[in-house]
């Protein structure tokens, strides 16, 4: 409490109140109504879809899901797009957790290139990345498949991996990692008997979030898939031809295992962007 | 063998990231300069007489203009609400960080429920008896509309990012400076600009750099809203690596936006540069 | 036989040295505490005994093994962390256990030796809580009794107690003492404390600057500085410094005829503890300038020939700033220093 308010009179500060009230909520009501209205559509028949004028609340009628889950394609490009994000999320973290753990380690002649490296990665657009990869992916065997585009996508997420882990892990103190060592361990065991238990859920958050990246990427999925098309990919070349019902059915089967993915790593977002900014 | 650790831990992912992102980069820079196997600008000389290319470079820069300053100054009204809030915090914090997990193609889609033609905006327009029948809006004779339409869904999506990033790094203040400047006079306003964003300068310019990079690769929503109707660079870039098999033109449209993205970068790291020293 | 040799121990960090070629040796089942101010090297030194910090020349040996090429686990060491280090993922039994699980010591043993080791530190009923339902000082007592569990030669202790409030502090410093001397270790102990040293110690090595410059008794430190610094370092107050130069029959200090060494240069320091000084009849004339009523005491900070001059006086003295007072140094307790070399004369 500022001193103003402590001297404002009980009417100035009860409005002060409301306005700040009613400013959280139009922005909650911001974020969700949209999402919301999403919803409405995906959980109504194709018929209320296209009707006029709409309702607000949905019928909760599967006819919209039903139809996007039988339409030719879909299921494929679903467990496409799983898969792609798994492989993602493996590389991702198995080439950057070791990379942090270094970074919040050692000091070594090499250490701040490898940052700017890392840091670099952020200043272009990595989408971009799909041109020059689709020739290579070609000459190599590569195109259209899930490895290639999970490739792509890890370099989009291998940055975030690098700098989330390395703030995981220097959140746990050395002294911990010393004391393993005075006790009997090598630096594998210490590792593994103390470092990784502290660090897994962190990491686990991380490797979601590797996830979610990939699962929501467009246009190197678009670039890079032609046979195996993931779920954005579909949707994005079906978008001149599909009708509304599809398009909503399929922009809902996009956010909602989003929403979970946030809710899930939700106590980790801040930690992790709080020292990725360094 | 521990003075070689840190190399070894490094090394599958450097090497990744060359043969990944350091190499791609250079090729697609060589194929924009190449053409029939020889040096030349013939590529950027097509990619800027095709008629949507200056249509698609000021828009994209028109929608960065638009979105990144209405997305600042949202975050932070957020990160403002956020750490004043005692309860609730958490709960409040999770609902504005929902759309970080969402993807532009599904951000276009969300707002294109509203925006099309039997969508709610028309709905609600049409029952609240301000139009009669509802209007086209996504047309090419409402390209205002498309924009305004590309720019909600954009501010709507993308504001959780920085919003995340600058809640950590309001985190990152001691509460003390703000209460000194309280001791010594300053009111709730001059505490925000004289202390709370100075200190915010590093969180700032990560979100800032992130956000135009990102607005410069506004390629999804676009579409989904907007179609063909809205010609944007990575639009563009898309449609002549895809459709027109044309990847010369591709790689010279991806130079520009490299270009654009690298400068906004050099720009925003030069003006809130702050000194080492001079950091929290 | 855990003796501890260190021979030319030397540490840079890039242009900075930590340590400079340090020799020292720590008798079998000695209590050895490293002494000094922050930054002085002593940390640095109990880590190279540790194996946490490669010197960068020099040998360790513990008993007859050189141990400076060993990693931690293989110098049968156990060490006590400054913030603990207790494992915050397991149990207080597990943490105890931990080290005993790794030599793969059967379940009856390690229930044995947990159990003996959580009486000794007073822990038993703690064994089943995870270490953030924990006090400081509970903390503090599982990463002592995880260290005894091992049952080693050497126990390292790097500032043990400087994270505990002043009235713990001074309970956990007699109870260490008591059960380290109880377990037949080694025992160096890393602290900025001199109280702690004084009332812990077997021996104290005081380091500055990256050298030992006295390792001796706590009495002998107290009582006979090596050098300058030991005397402005151990003690509160500090001992008095006043010039002295050399006249017929002796030394001249503050307009004084003192008897000192005769080997010196021409001019000297003279040095004298705060507590060694009484009022007198004949003596330095001091012009009082801050009365501190202490309790048992009373300190009087003077001011002798424009040079600052403390007094630990008797309770019922109470000078008011401005009195002036005659003191006297009682005559054995007089040091002297060489202010090129720092070192000690007699």
């Amino acid at each position: 409490m500022s001193a103003a308010d402590t001297v404002a009179p009980d009417a100035v500060r009860q409005s002060g109140r409301w306005v700040f009230a009613t400013g959280v909520a139009l922005l909650v009501l911001w974020v969700l109504v949209p999402i919301w209205l999403l919803m409405v559509n995906a959980l109504s028949s194709p018929a209320e879809v296209t009707a006029f004028p709409k309702s607000l609340i949905p019928s909760f009628d599967t006819g919209s899901m039903a139809f996007f889950f039988g339409f030719g394609g879909v299921l494929d490009a679903l467990w496409n797009s799983v898969q792609v994000a798994a492989v993602t999320m493996i590389l991702a973290i198995g080439l950057g957790a070791p990379a942090g753990y270094a970074l919040s380690r050692f000091d070594f002649p090499g250490k701040e290139a490898f940052r700017f490296l890392v840091i670099m990665t952020r200043a272009f657009p990595l989408p971009l990345l799909a041109l020059p990869l689709a020739v290579m992916f070609i000459r190599t065997g590569l195109d259209d498949t899930i490895l290639g585009l999970a490739l792509v996508h890890a370099t989009l997420a291998l940055p975030f991996a690098v700098l989330i882990t390395f703030s995981l892990f220097s959140g746990i103190p050395v002294e911990l990692e010393e004391a393993a060592w005075s006790l009997g361990c090598n630096r594998v065991q210490a590792f593994r008997k103390v470092v990784l238990p502290l660090a897994a859920p962190g990491i686990a958050a991380s490797a979601v979030f590797a996830f979610v990246i990939s699962w929501n990427e467009v246009f190197a999925a678009a670039v890079l898939t032609i046979q195996n098309k993931t779920l954005t990919a579909f949707l994005l070349q079906s978008l001149d031809v599909s009708p509304l019902h599809l398009k909503f059915a399929g922009g809902a089967v996009l956010v909602i295992p989003a929403l979970l993915f946030i809710f899930a790593v939700r106590k980790y977002l801040f930690a992790m962007w709080g020292i990725a900014n360094r | 063998m521990p003075r070689a650790l840190p190399y070894l831990l490094l090394l599958p992912a450097t090497l990744f990231l060359g043969v990944f992102f350091l190499y791609p980069f250079l090729q697609v820079a060589a194929d924009s300069a190449l053409r029939g196997g020889e040096w030349t600008l013939d590529n950027y000389r097509r990619m800027a007489s095709h008629w949507k290319f200056s249509t698609a470079f000021w828009n994209t820069l028109l929608l960065a203009a638009l979105v990144v300053p209405i997305q600042l100054a949202m975050a932070l009204t957020m990160a403002s609400v956020v750490t004043k809030l005692e309860a609730g915090r958490s709960t409040l914090l999770y609902i504005f960080a929902i759309p970080l997990g969402i993807s532009d193609l599904a951000a276009g889609l969300i707002w294109l429920a509203i925006f099309e033609q039997s969508g709610f905006l028309n709905s609600i327009l049409t029952t609240l008896g301000v139009i009669d029948q509802p209007v086209l809006f996504l047309s090419y004779q409402n390209t205002w509309v498309i924009l305004l339409a590309i720019v909600l869904a954009e501010v709507w999506r993308a504001t959780a990012i920085m919003m995340v990033i600058i809640v950590a790094g309001m985190g990152l203040i001691p509460k003390e400076y703000g209460e000194a400047a309280e001791v010594f006079g300053a009111s709730r306003w001059q505490r925000f600009t004289r202390v709370t964003l100075p200190m915010l300068k590093p969180s700032l310019q990560t979100a800032l750099i992130l956000r135009v990079i990102l607005a410069f690769e506004v390629f999804a929503v676009v579409v989904a809203l907007g179609g063909t109707q809205f010609p944007v660079l990575m639009g563009e870039t898309y449609h002549w690596q895809f459709t027109m098999q044309d990847r010369g033109v591709a790689a010279a449209f991806a130079m520009v936006i490299l270009g654009i993205s690298v400068a906004f970068t050099l720009v925003i790291l030069r003006l809130l540069h702050v000194p080492k020293e001079a950091r929290v | 036989m855990a003796e501890i040799r260190i021979r030319g121990v030397a540490k840079s960090f890039g242009s900075f040295t930590a340590l400079h070629e340090v020799d020292l040796t720590i008798a079998d089942r000695e209590f050895m505490v490293l002494l000094g101010a922050s930054g002085c090297g002593k940390t640095t030194l109990l880590r190279i005994i540790a194996g946490l910090e490669t010197p960068t020349k020099g040998e360790v040996w513990i008993g007859d093994r050189r141990v400076d090429g060993l990693p931690p686990r293989e110098r049968g060491i156990a060490m006590v962390f400054q913030n603990y280090a207790v494992f915050p993922h397991l149990t207080v039994f597990e943490n105890i256990a931990f080290g005993l699980r790794m030599k793969k010591m059967a379940q009856a043993e390690v229930d044995r030796r947990v159990t003996r080791t959580a009486e000794l530190m007073h822990i038993e009923q703690l064994l089943k809580r995870y270490s953030g339902q924990l006090s400081g000082g509970q903390r503090q007592r599982v990463a002592v009794a995880r260290a005894l569990a091992m049952e080693p030669e050497v126990i390292l202790m790097d500032e043990p107690l400087s994270n505990l409030d002043a009235l713990l502090r001074m309970e956990m410093r007699a109870e260490l003492k008591g059960v380290l001397a109880a377990s037949n270790t080694t025992t160096i102990y890393v602290t900025h404390d001199q109280v702690e040293a004084m009332s812990m110690a077997d021996r104290i090595s005081v380091m500055n600057g990256g050298r030992i410059v006295q390792a001796a008794s706590p009495v002998e430190v107290y009582r006979n500085p090596a050098a300058r610094f030991v005397g402005s370092f151990i003690g509160n107050p500090p001992m008095n410094f006043l010039p002295a130069t050399r006249a017929p029959g002796g030394w001249e200090v503050a307009g004084r005829l003192f008897p000192g060494p005769a080997n010196a240069p021409d001019r000297i320091e003279f040095a004298i503890r705060p507590e060694d000084i009484a009022p007198a009849s004949e003596g330095f004339t001091a012009t009082v300038r801050v009365v501190e009523p202490l309790g048992p005491h009373t300190l009087v900070t003077a001011e002798v020939q424009g040079a600052l001059f403390r007094a630990v006086l008797d309770s019922d003295s109470l000078p008011n700033p401005g009195d002036r007072l005659t003191l006297a140094p009682v005559p054995d307790r007089v040091r002297w220093f060489d202010p090129e070399t720092q070192k000690a004369l007699t």
